[in-house]
C-alpha cells in the first residue's frame, strides 16, 4: 500500500540522540555531511563511518529501519559504484575490450559506496529521531538571522510544518479514494499509457477537492485562533542547549579533528569528487 | 452452499514492520442469499477491514473468502469481476465523487462493467430512484449538492452496478436523525425490492436492529457473535460487557418481562413498545402494580 513508503519518518524515543536540541542536530548533521565529503582516504572515511555507526547504535531506532533507508537507494549506490569500477587508472587487473578494472577503480567504487551509504544513514538519524515540528522549529531558529534580508523565515517554517503534517494524511486519503474507485471497477493496471493516465482522473479530482477543503478548513481554524504570522509571537517551548548538546558537540569536534589530521598527513586514496 | 463463505479470515496490517497490527482474527461465517446482515462493533474492532476483504480490495493474510463456493482470489486477474458482484459503499463515500455531473458519476461503475449506453441509462435512473435523488439533480455537478444529497449520489453509484451483495460501511455517519431514518428506510426498501444480500456496518444498535435479520458482533478483530437479532439481544449483558449497548427501549421491555409483565421482548422502536404496553391495558391479568402505574399516566 502507498502508506508503506517511509517519508522522513519519525520514531519517538528517549535516547541520547532524541534528546539533543534540534538546532544542534541540524548543525552537526551539516558538519557530518561536509566531513564525509571531505574525507580523502580510507582512514578518514573509516573514522566518519565508525562515527555514523556509533550514532546509529545510540539512536535507539531499530536497525531494520536503517536497512530500509539503504534499500531505497541501493540501486543508485550500485550504479555509481559500477561506473567507478571501470574508471580507474593504472595497471588493469582484468580487461575485456575497452572495459578494464584496476586496483584504483576498485578502491574508488568501495569508497564512493561507503560515502553514499554513510550520508544516507546520518541523514536518516536526523529524521528518525526528530519530530517534524522540532525539525522545522530548529530550522526556523537557525535561519532567523536571514530575516535581516526580509526573508519571511517564520512563514517558510510554518509552510514546511504544514506540508509535513499533511503528507501522511494525503497518502491515506489517496489510499481510500483508490479503494473506493476500485470498488466501482476502476482499473489502474491495464491499457496503454493514455488509458492509464485517464484512469487517474477519478483519483486526482477527489484528492484535489479534499486537499483544498482541508486547506480552507485549516486556514479558517488558524485565523479563528488569531494566528497572524511570526511578528511578536512567543513560544510555549523555548529551545535551550543543555549539557548533552555540548557533550555531542565536543565529541563531534574530536572526530572532525581526527579526520582533518588524517586527511593532511595521509595520502589521498581517491580522486576528489564523486 | 452459502452465497458467501468466510473461512478462518485474518488480516494483519504492516506485516514485518514496527507497526504490525492484527485487525481481523480468524473469522469464519456463512452468509446466505437474501439475508440482511448488520455488523456492529466498537471503533477499531476490524469491521471495515473485514468487509474490504469480501470484495477483494485487500487480500486476507490468512484464510479464504468463497463466493458461490469459489475462492475469490483463485484468479487474481479476475478480481474486478468479484467487485462487480460484491458492491461496496465506503464510509463517507461522497469523497469519491469526481465527474462533471451526478449522472456521469453514477454511470462510472456500470461503464467500467462494459455495459451498453441504453443499459447504463436505465441503471442510472433506477439507482437514482432507489436513493430518492431528484431527477433535476442528475444534471448538476456533484460538488454543488448538499452533504446528504452527495451521500445518496455516491451510494447510487454503487447501486447502479446492481451488485448481488451490497456492503455499506456506516452509510448514515454524519447525517441528521431524519436523514438517517430516510436513508435506512431506502436501503431496507431496496433490499426488499431487489431481494439481494445486504451487509450494513453501523455503530447504532437501534438502526441495525430495525432492519437487519442477523447481527455480526465484532470485538477486537474477533467474531464475538453472529446470530439473529432476537438471540443477540437475549444475551444483552454479554453485549454490554464488550462496550456495546442494546437499544434502550429493548432493555426496558426485557426488564418489564423479567418483572412479570406479559410483553414481547422483540421490540426495537418506541412505536412498537407503545403498542405492546397498550396491549397490557386490555389484558385483564395485569398485575396490580402495573395497573396503578398505568392509571397515573
Ligand atoms: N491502513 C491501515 N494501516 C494500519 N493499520 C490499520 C489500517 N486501517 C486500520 N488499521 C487498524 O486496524 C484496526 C481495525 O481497523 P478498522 O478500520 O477495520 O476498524 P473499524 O471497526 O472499521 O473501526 P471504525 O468503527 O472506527 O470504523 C484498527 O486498530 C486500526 O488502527
Ligand atoms: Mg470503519
Amino acid at each position: 500500500m502507498i502508506k508503506d513508503i517511509t517519508l522522513g519518518q519519525y520514531f519517538p524515543g528517549k535516547s541520547f540522540v532524541h534528546k539533543l536540541d534540534p538546532r544542534m542536530k541540524i548543525i552537526l548533521l551539516t558538519f557530518f555531511i561536509v566531513f564525509i565529503f571531505a574525507a580523502r582516504n580510507f582512514v578518514s572515511l573509516g573514522i566518519m563511518a565508525a562515527a555514523v555507526f556509533a550514532v546509529i547504535c545510540i539512536s535507539g531506532v531499530s536497525p531494520k529501519m536503517y536497512f530500509k533507508s539503504i534499500k531505497a537507494i541501493i540501486f543508485i549506490v550500485l550504479f555509481t559504484a559500477c561506473l567507478n569500477l571501470f574508471y580507474g587508472t593504472g595497471d588493469p587487473l582484468w580487461q575485456w575490450r575497452f572495459l578494464k578494472i584496476t586496483q584504483s577503480g576498485i578502491n574508488t567504487a568501495i569508497f564512493i559506496a561507503v560515502r553514499i551509504i554513510a550520508l544516507v544513514l546520518i541523514s536518516a538519524v536526523l529524521t528518525y529521531t526528530t519530530s517534524p515540528t522540532d525539525l522545522t522549529d530548529g530550522i526556523e531558529r537557525l535561519l532567523k538571522p536571514l530575516s535581516v534580508f526580509h526573508i519571511q523565515v517564520h512563514e517558510i517554517a510554518m509552510m514546511m510544518t504544514i506540508a509535513l503534517r499533511f503528507i501522511p494524511t494525503l497518502l491515506e486519503e489517496t489510499d481510500k479514494i483508490m479503494s473506493a474507485q476500485k470498488a466501482r471497477g476502476a482499473d489502474f493496471e491495464s491499457g496503454n499509457f493514455i488509458t492509464r493516465l485517464k484512469a487517474l482522473i477519478p483519483i486526482l479530482v477527489p484528492l484535489f477537492v479534499s486537499a483544498f477543503r482541508r486547506a480552507f478548513d485549516l486556514a479558517m481554524a488558524m485565523e479563528s485562533r488569531c494566528y497572524h504570522g511570526g511578528e511578536g509571537r512567543t513560544r510555549m517551548r523555548v529551545l535551550k542547549y543543555s549539557k548533552k548538546d555540548y557533550l555531542a558537540l565536543g565529541a563531534s569536534c574530536l572526530i572532525f579533528a581526527g579526520v582533518i589530521i588524517c586527511s593532511i598527513y595521509l595520502p589521498a586514496t581517491v580522486r576528489t569528487g564523486m | 452452499m452459502s452465497l458467501l463463505e468466510l473461512k478462518n479470515l485474518s488480516f494483519t496490517y504492516g506485516v514485518n514492520t514496527a507497526f504490525e497490527k492484527k485487525a481481523v482474527n480468524d473469522v469464519s461465517l456463512n452468509i446466505e442469499k437474501g439475508e440482511f446482515i448488520g455488523i456492529i462493533g466498537h471503533t477499531g474492532s476490524g469491521k471495515s477491514t473485514l468487509i474490504q476483504m469480501l470484495n477483494g480490495l485487500i487480500r486476507p493474510t490468512e484464510g479464504q473468502v468463497l463466493l458461490d463456493g469459489r475462492d475469490i482470489w483463485e484468479k487474481p486477474k479476475q478480481i474486478r469481476k468479484v467487485r462487480f458482484r460484491v458492491g461496496m459503499v465506503f464510509q463517507y463515500p461522497e469523497y469519491q465523487l469526481f465527474e462533471e455531473t451526478v449522472e456521469k458519476d453514477i454511470a462510472y461503475g456500470p461503464k467500467n462493467m462494459g455495459l451498453d449506453s441504453d443499459e447504463i441509462k436505465k441503471r442510472v435512473e433506477d439507482a437514482a430512484r432507489f436513493t430518492a435523488l431528484k431527477p433535476e439533480l442528475l444534471k448538476k455537478s456533484p460538488f454543488e449538492l448538499s452533504g446528504g444529497e452527495k451521500r445518496r449520489a455516491a451510494i447510487a453509484g454503487v447501486i447502479a452496478m446492481d451488485p448481488e451483495i451490497l456492503i455499506l460501511d456506516e452509510p448514515t455517519a454524519g447525517l441528521d436523525p431524519k436523514g438517517r431514518d430516510v436513508l435506512l428506510t431506502q436501503i431496507a426498501a431496496y433490499h426488499k425490492t431487489k431481494g439481494n444480500t445486504v451487509l450494513l456496518v453501523s455503530h447504532s444498535m437501534e438502526d441495525i436492529s430495525r432492519i437487519a435479520d442477523k447481527i455480526l458482533v465484532m470485538d477486537h478483530g474477533n467474531k464475538y457473535a453472529f446470530d439473529t437479532v432476537r438471540n443477540i439481544f437475549s444475551k444483552g449483558e454479554d453485549i454490554e460487557k464488550i462496550g456495546l449497548q442494546i437499544p434502550q427501549i429493548t432493555k426496558i421491555m426485557i426488564g418489564l418481562a423479567k418483572s412479570g409483565y406479559k410483553v414481547s421482548t422483540d421490540v426495537y422502536s418506541v412505536e412498537q413498545a407503545v403498542m405492546e404496553i397498550m396491549k397490557l391495558r386490555k389484558d385483564s391479568r395485569v398485575p396490580a402494580a402495573a395497573a396503578k402505574k398505568e392509571g397515573k399516566r
